[in-house]
């Protein structure tokens, strides 16, 4: 069985914010809920770093452990859904999730909360009738043999989706062309980034693992 | 007429050509190359350990997300998480069914405490109209939020599986709804209860004696007491520090209006969990006290009267204050309208 991540390559991600907006258009979220979400580090310097995230279906997830309703499950393939008809909208998961990815429609009085909201990594959830899964938790793309739209919209591609295997094996393949010596943990070498050859190093460590050879 | 013409198209013609050169000249590329340092700026900037680094200091970082302050990775909920699934949920498992066993086997080992002395039929008002409604006001409100928060606490082992979907998703979102409504309701009766009864609360001398000889729980000893004995005391004075954490901690976690942050009620949600887990089960004690625990408790909050035997025999000092003051008992028939009448306290 296929374990779905997301992995966000920060040297590809431009925050674009594509992948917010495709998010939003693909499962029609409610007023104020904005699944995804981008993440830059040192706005406006030179080193400014952007990360793409949402909920990251984790493997022990921190939501599913602390919910009074036991409203979630994961599914065959490693994603965690929960059940829109037993939430209570007390905001347990959200304490608990380290990404903030459960939100929540602030519409009853006193500012108590709606339905929890994430992430489905697009693939719906409990419901009747497509109708009904489509209204209450967006698109079922993986239904449909699909990825999630945020990643397949992602304009670097530095939002990849898919099984943890064929991802990490994507993101291993470039770190070690970009010439990283531990894994993607350290940066390349500082010389890359100054000296007389930087146009020539900047467009190197633009290459990806689809293009065939160093050489080009 | 035709030459005018022709010389006014040739202005345009000119105009038209200078304006294209002009336009020509701003948009054509810098004639110096590429700035290295500039280039260097508008590159995606390289990710290492630094990076992570800065992620876990919570420092310098934005979110596309409107109104949000959520950094990358927030590992305060995992720790949120360990302790109340660790710590708050099993010792809150273990203090109320330990006190449930204890009291269980108290009754049976030492029974009820009874009047040592035959009734003399003369009541005396302990409790007005006033302070039982509100008692029983307060006390319905806590048990049905000490149900409820058990439920969302514990409910899910048990009801989901007993009774299925469609009932426990009812009965959670009745348990949140009823806890979010009364909670509030709780908080300002609690606070009207503490102010009223504060006078008799206050801590005596003989208070003192009192715990020595365990409150005459078990013997015949009845240690002196006012008309609140030390034990009740403990209970106010329970009610007005742990029982104000838990309205102060749930009023943080109810209104999510005021900008309180994640982190605020992580805390919130933590400090309301210990605190109520521990005023249930010291209430499950004083319900067993004023119920099974003693002959002759629960008709004075029931009906506002005790009996002249009981009063002589668990608060005897506030007993010879009110024999004192009335120069003798008041007459067996209790008399009608007592909601204007005033209990006698003087400790």
């Amino acid at each position: 069985m296929a374990q779905m991540k997301f992995l966000c390559d920060a040297e590809r991600c431009i925050e674009c914010n594509g992948c917010v907006t495709a998010c939003k258009n693909a499962n029609e979220t409610d007023w104020g809920i904005q699944r995804r979400r981008v993440v830059t580090l040192d706005d406006g310097k030179p080193s400014e770093v952007s990360i793409s995230v949402a909920c990251m279906h984790c493997d022990d997830a921190p939501c599913m452990a602390v919910c009074p309703t036991d409203c979630f499950y994961k599914t065959d393939d490693g994603i965690v859904l929960h059940d829109k008809d037993i939430c209570i909208g007390c905001g347990y998961c959200l304490y608990a999730c380290p990404f903030g990815a459960p939100q929540f429609p602030k519409e009853e009085a006193f500012g108590e909360r709606g339905k929890m909201d994430k992430c489905t990594f697009c693939a719906g959830g409990p419901a009747e009738t497509k109708e009904e899964e489509y209204e209450k938790y967006g698109a079922n793309r993986i239904a449909e043999g699909k990825l999630p739209l945020c990643a397949e919209m992602c304009s670097t591609k530095a939002l990849l989706a898919g099984d943890a295997q064929t991802i990490s094996d994507i993101f291993r393949q470039r770190v070690v062309y970009r010439g990283h010596e531990d894994g993607g943990w350290s940066s390349v070498e500082k010389a890359q980034m100054s000296g007389p050859d930087v146009s020539a190093n900047l467009d190197e460590m633009a290459y990806d693992a689809t293009r065939a050879t160093r050489e080009g | 007429m035709h030459t005018l013409m022709q010389c006014l198209w040739r202005l345009r013609m000119i105009g038209a050509v200078l304006l294209l050169a002009v336009l020509a000249a701003s948009l054509a590329p810098p004639t110096s190359a590429a700035e290295p340092d500039e280039e260097i700026g508008q590159a995606v900037g390289t990710v290492d350990a630094d990076t992570w680094r800065q992620v876990k200091s919570g420092e310098n970082f934005i979110d596309s997300r409107h109104d949000s302050t959520y950094n990358l990775i927030n590992p305060s909920g995992e720790t949120w998480r360990q302790i109340r699934n660790e710590w708050v949920s099993p010792a809150g498992l273990i203090a109320i069914g330990g006190m449930l066993t204890v009291l269980v086997i108290f009754y049976l080992v030492v029974g009820r405490n009874d009047l040592d002395h035959e009734r003399t039929g003369r009541k005396i008002l302990r409790w007005t109209a006033f302070e039982r409604s509100l008692h029983w006001t307060v006390a319905t409100l806590f048990i049905a939020l000490s149900l409820t928060g058990l439920n969302l606490l514990y409910g899910k082992f048990v009801f989901r599986h007993v009774f299925g979907d469609v009932f426990w998703a009812n009965m959670i979102m009745g348990s949140k709804l009823i806890h979010n409504y009364a909670g509030p309701v709780f908080g300002i009766l609690l606070i009207v209860i503490l102010a009223k009864w504060l006078k008799v609360n206050l801590p005596k001398k003989h208070d003192w004696e009192w715990f020595k000889q365990g409150g005459g729980m078990v013997g015949d000893k009845h240690p002196d007491a006012g008309f609140a004995n030390a034990g009740e005391k403990v209970w106010f004075w329970l009610l007005a520090s742990v029982g104000m954490l838990v309205v102060v901690s749930g009023f943080v976690l109810d209104f999510p209006i005021f900008g309180q942050t994640r982190d605020n009620m992580q805390w919130a949600n933590m400090f309301h969990g210990v605190t109520s887990l521990i005023l249930m089960t010291v209430a499950l004690g004083h319900i067993y006290i004023g119920t099974l625990g003693t002959e002759g408790a629960l008709e004075g909050m029931a009906t506002g009267y005790v009996d002249e035997t009981w009063a002589k025999q668990h608060h005897n000092l506030w007993y010879e204050e009110v024999k004192d003051n009335a120069g003798q008992p008041q007459q067996s028939d209790p008399p009608v309208g007592d909601d204007t009448a005033t209990a006698h306290r003087p400790n």
